[in-house]
This record gives structure tokens, C-alpha cells and sequence, in this order.
């Protein structure tokens, strides 16, 4: 048996405490441990992106971090996103343009969407579409994804 | 997918991340990014006991220059050197080759070091770093050593490091007339062929070029039939071509995967290498 490590990791604002096994992943740490289901599973192989959180402010694939390498990180998921009761104008895109389907890679979508936003206020198509190279999406075609992510920047 | 048990370390200093290593007695190994590590645990196709987080010893990430050369601490992400105004300033290629790397999530993650000691045979920086003639900066128990890019990938995931040493950085000089240019495998990112060339140009003339091949073979590794084709010729369209048309003529063991034959990668090559020199040239 691996020895337990303490970790103290800040998501969406609130402090958590916890001993975890070193090879937790942190994507699970987060859905099963603290029951922040809104980030998906999708490939486990760092491609799909449907894992997408931010760790101090930048888009990661917490399939591909251990918890215990979060330890003192502040964190951001889907859940953290919108102002109580409201949507983030990332949400707001998505749901106006129609940017999903199936919804399974949107939390990861947004947050890539909100990434690249926070770096690139004002993207080209180009920008957007590199934007989000890291992140698969296998019903919209991407065109509504764009579309939504612009959405977002026009409002700002 | 989950990896097989092991004990977390962390450390902050390159001597203690040095002796940890040393007294794990070559069943432990370093993580920084994890982005080429983690995915080979949880394939369990590397199944270390312990791991010694490097990332947060402090200055083991950032970059600098000192002494007219440029330093690249090992723990710098790949979002680092792709966002870095010194390097967009003094050494564009390797900001810009970076920026290919991956997508966004690997970028702020991965780190320049974790890639060089990992040495995938279809890693960017590795052959990036062959073309600039970078020295690798390594520590063991022993001291320091400095050892040059093209000698350090020696074959598929093999380069020259002993179990007891760790990447500290790599140093390079400034250059301009320099690029990479890449076929990118669209899920990974990864190059299927990626070349990295460098050119020395006064007058018109080409004194000299390295050029650097990565995605083809086992390892980064230079194209001599190319730099021989440029070296001492006009600086045109029709030395480029020419370079090209001979390019990975001297390869050997040429990768073939469900992304691209052999036959098609030996085609990329010639046309990637063109690429490259067309923009390297275009800066010279």
C-alpha cells in the first residue's frame, strides 16, 4: 500500500482537505471525492478534452494530473463558472448558438472556450479553432462551437 | 485507467531531487508535467514505486539569458517558451515550435525538460533543440555535465542520461533565420514529420545550415544530405529545392503507424524540409 498524502486544494473558492492516494487522478478526485460530476471522463488519454478544468487559471486535462501534484493549486470547474443562478457568457453562447448536442464534451468545451478568451479577448475563426485543438466534440461538427465561443467574446 | 500503487515525494532543490532519485534505487522516476509520464502509468507500461515531483523547485522553470546565450530552465512549460518575449525576440523558432506542440491543456502543462528526457520519437523540441545545436545541462550525484542535442537522442526513447541524473536546463544561442515546420497528427498533435531548419546566410550565400528531422526515425536527429546541399550555394528557391529534393535520403528505420506508411513519411520529409527553409530563408 502507497503512503496517503494530505492535500489542500482550492475548487471554485472553497477549501478542501483530504488524504489521497498518490495515484488518484485528479479528474476523480473531483468527480468522486468531492462529487463535482460536471467534468467528464471522456478518452482518458489526455486527446478528448472533456476533462478540461483550469489549475491557476489555465485549461488542464485533469485526467493527465495526479491530486496530489494539485496540492495547494486553485481550481476552477464547470461547476464554478456562473454567478449563483445565472449563466457564465460562455454558457450563454453555447446555449444561444446551439453549440452542443449530446453535451458530453461541453464542460470541457467551455472551459477550453473560457481559456482562450481570457488570453485572446477578440479570436479569429483561426484563433478559435486552435483554441480549441485540444478538446473533441464528435456531433456538432464545431461549427456551433465556433459560433457559441464568438458569442462569448462579443459580449465580452 | 489507473496506474499501479507508488509513494509521492516532492522536492525543492535539484540535489534532493538528485539523492531521492539516488536512494530510490532506480525504481523511481520524475514528474514535472506528467503529460508524457502519466499516460505511460496508467498504460502501466512504466510502473515506478515512487515519484519525486520536480515542479516546483524553484528556478528549475523560467528563461534567461546570460553571457549572449539563452537559457531554458527544464521545468518551463511548453505555454512558457510559446508565450516567452525573449525567446519571441531572440530565438523565434523555439516560441513558435512550442506554440505547435499539442494543444492548449498539453502547453500549460508539459514542460521543456519532461520532453527532452522523455525523447518520443515524434516530440517537436527534441528536434528543434538538434537544429539550434543546444547543450543539454544534466546533474547526478557526481556533478554537472553538458551534453550536445544531436548526441543526446541516440535511438527510440534512449538518450544519453544516466539513471542518477536529472535535466536542468538547456542552452542555446539567439537566432533568426530559423523555423519548424510540422505535418500535425490532427488528435495528438504530435508531428508525423516535423523539421527544424537553421541557416547561417551573409551575402546571399549560405555558409552553413543544420537541419533537424523529428516523427521519421527512432530520434531527432540532423539531415546532413541536407545541410551539405545548401552550404556554400546561393540563397534561392532553386538551392532550397534542391536541399529538399534530397532530404532523408540517409534515414534509416523509418517510422510506419496507422498514421502514415514509411513511403509516406520519406514523401513529408522533402516537403516539410522545403517548408522550413522556404521560412527560415525568408528571415535570413
Amino acid at each position: 500500500m502507497s503512503t496517503r498524502v494530505p492535500v489542500t486544494i482550492t475548487v471554485n473558492g472553497k477549501v478542501r482537505t483530504a488524504e489521497v492516494e498518490p495515484r488518484l487522478l485528479l479528474v476523480h478526485f473531483l468527480r468522486e471525492n468531492l462529487g463535482l460530476t460536471g467534468t467528464h471522463v471522456g478518452c482518458d488519454t489526455s486527446q478528448c478534452g472533456a476533462c478540461t478544468i483550469m489549475v491557476d487559471g489555465q485549461s488542464a486535462k485533469s485526467c493527465t494530473i495526479f491530486a496530489v501534484q494539485a496540492d495547494g493549486c486553485n481550481l476552477q470547474t464547470i461547476e464554478g463558472l456562473a454567478p449563483e443562478g445565472g449563466l457564465h457568457a460562455m454558457q450563454e453562447g453555447f446555449w444561444e448558438e446551439h453549440g452542443l448536442q449530446c453535451g458530453y464534451c461541453t464542460p470541457g468545451m467551455i472551459m477550453s472556450g473560457v481559456d482562450l478568451l481570457n488570453e485572446n479577448p477578440n479570436p479569429s475563426e483561426a484563433e478559435i479553432r486552435k483554441g480549441i485543438d485540444g478538446n473533441f466534440c464528435r456531433c456538432t461538427g464545431y461549427q456551433h462551437i465556433v459560433k457559441a465561443i464568438q458569442y462569448a467574446a462579443k459580449k465580452g | 485507467m489507473i496506474p499501479t500503487e507508488f509513494d509521492y515525494k516532492r522536492a525543492s532543490s535539484l540535489d534532493e531531487a538528485v539523492s531521492m532519485l539516488v536512494a530510490s534505487g532506480g525504481e523511481g522516476k520524475f514528474i514535472a508535467g506528467g503529460h508524457s509520464l502519466v499516460p505511460l502509468m496508467k498504460l502501466r507500461l512504466s510502473e515506478p514505486s515512487l515519484l519525486i515531483d520536480i515542479a516546483r523547485i524553484p528556478d528549475l522553470a523560467g528563461i534567461r539569458e546570460k553571457d549572449g546565450k539563452i537559457e531554458v530552465g527544464a521545468a518551463t512549460t511548453h505555454h512558457a517558451v510559446e508565450t516567452s518575449d525573449l525567446l519571441r525576440r531572440l530565438a523565434p523558432v523555439v516560441a513558435e515550435a512550442a506554440g505547435e506542440i499539442g494543444d492548449p491543456q498539453v502547453r500549460h502543462r508539459g514542460t521543456l525538460g519532461g520532453s527532452l528526457a522523455h525523447a518520443d520519437p515524434a516530440a517537436d523540441m527534441t528536434a528543434v533543440m538538434v537544429a539550434l545545436d543546444a547543450e543539454i545541462h544534466l546533474k547526478g550525484p557526481g556533478g554537472w555535465r553538458a551534453v550536445r542535442a544531436a548526441d543526446f537522442f541516440q535511438g527510440i526513447f534512449t538518450v544519453d542520461m544516466a539513471e542518477d541524473e536529472i535535466i536542468a536546463g538547456v542552452q542555446f544561442a539567439p537566432v533568426q533565420a530559423a523555423a519548424y515546420a510540422k505535418l500535425h497528427q490532427k488528435a495528438s498533435h504530435y508531428p508525423i514529420v516535423g523539421v527544424c531548419a537553421v541557416l547561417q546566410a551573409s551575402g546571399g550565400t549560405v555558409q552553413s545550415a543544420r537541419v533537424a528531422v523529428t516523427g521519421a526515425s527512432t530520434h531527432a536527429q540532423r539531415l546532413p544530405e541536407v545541410e551539405a546541399a545548401l552550404a556554400g550555394k546561393a540563397l534561392n528557391q532553386a538551392t532550397i529545392d534542391a536541399a529538399a529534393a534530397v532530404a532523408g535520403s540517409g534515414l534509416e528505420d523509418i517510422n510506419s503507424d496507422i498514421h502514415a506508411s514509411a513511403a509516406y513519411r520519406r514523401a513529408m520529409v522533402k516537403v516539410f524540409t522545403r517548408r522550413a527553409l522556404e521560412r527560415a530563408a525568408a528571415r535570413a
